[in-house]
């Protein structure tokens, strides 16, 4: 096997441009928690500026729904995941850090 | 003050069971309830399944429900796991008495921006204990989070709290840790845990691999501080002694023969006490086995059960052997009052062979127990631990009443009375045979050379090995071979 040959792209997402894809974002929160509620506005204020119009965002209370926490492995809370486009990433913390946050999204690479 | 309160002993801290072989003992009836225990000790050493173990006894015998959370196997990897000791978690699982989840920590997937804390595993493990009213809890291990997420401080804090969230939950939890250089677990998880404190070990000592486990800290409690062996089998953990530690076993009035009327004549006419433990030493080829086989013979035709732990013999020579001084054990073997026994003393460690007296006494019942000889044990482990061991064995047969027979092989040349100090304070009744010369002649004599609470005859007897068993006969002119 060769270490230079480069997987091919995914079939589905071959058609499209890979920034016209639709970003499907997770957010776990616990409660109106001051970290919870910061973690939703980094995460609003970035998706707006650098994914405006293609990302969808849900919210989850694991208050409200504790049982949701098994399916994703929520173990830290606020947890972000990014569940399109694959490979499933997630980030923890109240996402202050716009630039980590982008690095960690990997919005950076797809829209360069 | 009420005088009826004064009166009260002083309230221990309640405990949970664990339902573990041995481990209630030392720990003088369990865990702390509603409190949590690390378990810590290196890898392979049997803290995973000490924990699952108090999880499937506490489901299975207390009606204590139970989750458990695992960091480093999967839930199916478990089941299969403790399938072998017989826990079979998925039907636990079906009737809502175990929870297992799985938690994965996979470090290259996570980004960590900011300030975060644990509160999605308090939820996850909060809603895994309300939904089957969960009262235990393993957590096994925690410390992989140290290796899954980099804010340290954050997890300290974290798991400070998660200790304090279980005790306010009032669950009785096991939380297991790895064994760090100099510290009981790698990331001192024991700073966290207060209560009580256990370390398990897995050495290996000439070739035989011997697990330990030892009570570190046990607040506000007693408990044993020695290191006990323990054993992993096909029905998980037992650790040995499964007897209490105390001198407080009864002490029953009624004698029992020793299938040789010469000999009862000897012991004050009427045998020994039924549970006391006797003592058969002498030279190779004195009739060490013969005195044994009478006693077994006279308690089988008491209808009494006797086991039979043979380290040198097979069972078909043993009564070959027998049978050639007219004793005839086959019958009782039929009839399923005597059971054989028969391994080479090197064949485990000394604490399997131990577990295996325990786990057949256990099963057997029996009243009556010959270990021949005792001495194989001296060559299975080293003579401290053997000392140790032998002396949690005879406590335990003591405390179930049962007889117990010892033969010892003495060495040509070794002062008799010299050659088992190690067990000879807990014997009560102590026989020697021994080649003596009278008159010229080479005569096996039998004396009695203590016997605790009744009075016994200083005689020696010759012993004499007929076609119809042992015979003891009084000798005259012994004066001069008595008096040394």
């Amino acid at each position: 096997m060769t270490s230079t040959k480069r997987a091919p792209p995914p079939k589905q997402a071959a058609p499209r441009a890979p920034d016209a894809g639709t970003w499907e974002l997770r957010l776990y929160v616990a409660g109106r928690t001051p970290k919870s509620v910061a973690a939703l506005e980094n995460l609003r204020g970035l998706c707006e500026q650098y994914l405006p119009g293609r990302y969808k965002l849900e919210v989850i209370d694991l208050i409200v729904h504790p049982h949701l926490a098994k399916g994703d492995e929520i173990v830290a809370i606020p947890t972000l995941i990014r569940k399109l486009p694959g490979p499933l990433r997630r980030i923890i913390g109240d996402l202050s850090n716009v630039e980590r946050t982008l690095l960690g999204l990997q919005v950076r690479t797809v829209t360069s | 003050m009420p005088k009826a309160a004064m009166n009260q002993p002083k309230q221990t801290l309640p405990k949970a069971p664990s339902g573990i072989a041995g481990l209630d003992e030392i720990t003088g009836g369990g865990l702390p309830r509603g409190r949590p225990t690390l378990v810590c000790g290196a890898a392979g050493c049997g803290k995973t399944l000490l924990a699952m173990e108090f999880l499937v006894r506490g489901a299975t015998e207390f009606d204590e429900p139970g989750v458990f959370v695992a960091f480093e196997e999967t839930a199916a990897d478990l089941t299969q796991n403790v399938r072998s000791l017989g826990f079979d978690l998925d039907a636990l699982v079906r009737r809502k008495k175990l929870v297992l989840d799985h938690v994965r920590i996979e470090r290259n997937e996570i980004e960590e921006v900011g300030d975060y804390d644990l509160e999605g595993l308090f939820i996850r493990l909060g809603h895994a204990i309300d939904s089957i009213g969960a009262k235990r809890v393993a957590i096994d291990t925690l410390e992989v989070l140290f290796g899954g997420l980099t804010d340290h401080n954050i997890l300290r804090a974290e798991l400070r709290r998660l200790f304090r969230w279980l005790k306010d939950k009032g669950v009785t939890a096991v939380i297991t840790g790895e064994r760090g250089e100099g510290t009981l677990t790698r990331h001192g998880l024991e700073e966290y845990v207060s209560d009580c404190v256990i370390v398990l070990d897995h050495r290996v000592t000439d070739q035989l691999s011997t697990r330990r486990v030892r009570i570190v800290k046990y607040r506000g409690t007693t408990h044993g501080t020695n290191e006990y062996p323990f054993l992993i089998d096909e029905t998980g953990i037992s650790v040995l002694p499964i007897t209490s530690l105390g001198l407080e076993h009864g002490a029953p009035d009624e004698r029992i023969s020793m299938g040789i009327a010469g000999l009862d004549e000897m012991l004050g006419g009427a045998g020994v006490y039924r549970g006391s433990s006797v003592l058969l030493s002498g030279t190779a080829g004195t009739g060490k086995t013969s005195l044994a086989a009478h006693f077994v013979d006279a308690a089988c035709r008491r209808g009494e059960r006797c086991l039979y732990l043979s380290f040198e013999e097979s069972p078909q020579q043993l009564m070959r052997n027998m049978r050639s001084i007219g004793l005839k054990l086959m019958p009782w073997v039929k009839k399923d009052l005597l059971r054989f026994h028969s391994t080479r003393p090197s064949a485990y460690g000394l604490e399997m062979h131990l577990a295996m007296v325990h786990r057949m006494v256990k099963e057997f019942q029996p009243r009556v127990v010959v270990i021949d000889p005792i001495t194989s044990f001296l060559n299975a482990g080293g003579s401290v631990e053997t000392e140790g061991m032998l002396m949690r064995l005879i406590d335990y047969l003591k405390a179930q009443d049962i007889t117990a027979v010892f033969t010892s092989l003495t060495r040509g040349g070794e002062a008799l009375e010299g050659s088992q100090v190690a067990v000879s304070s807990l014997i009560d009744t102590w026989l020697l045979v021994r080649d003596i010369e009278v008159g010229g002649e080479r005569i096996r004599g039998l004396y009695v050379l203590k016997s605790r609470g009744m009075a016994h005859s200083n005689q020696i007897r010759e012993f004499l090995l007929t076609d119809r068993g042992v015979n003891l006969r009084e000798v005259s002119g012994l004066a001069g071979v008595v008096r040394r």
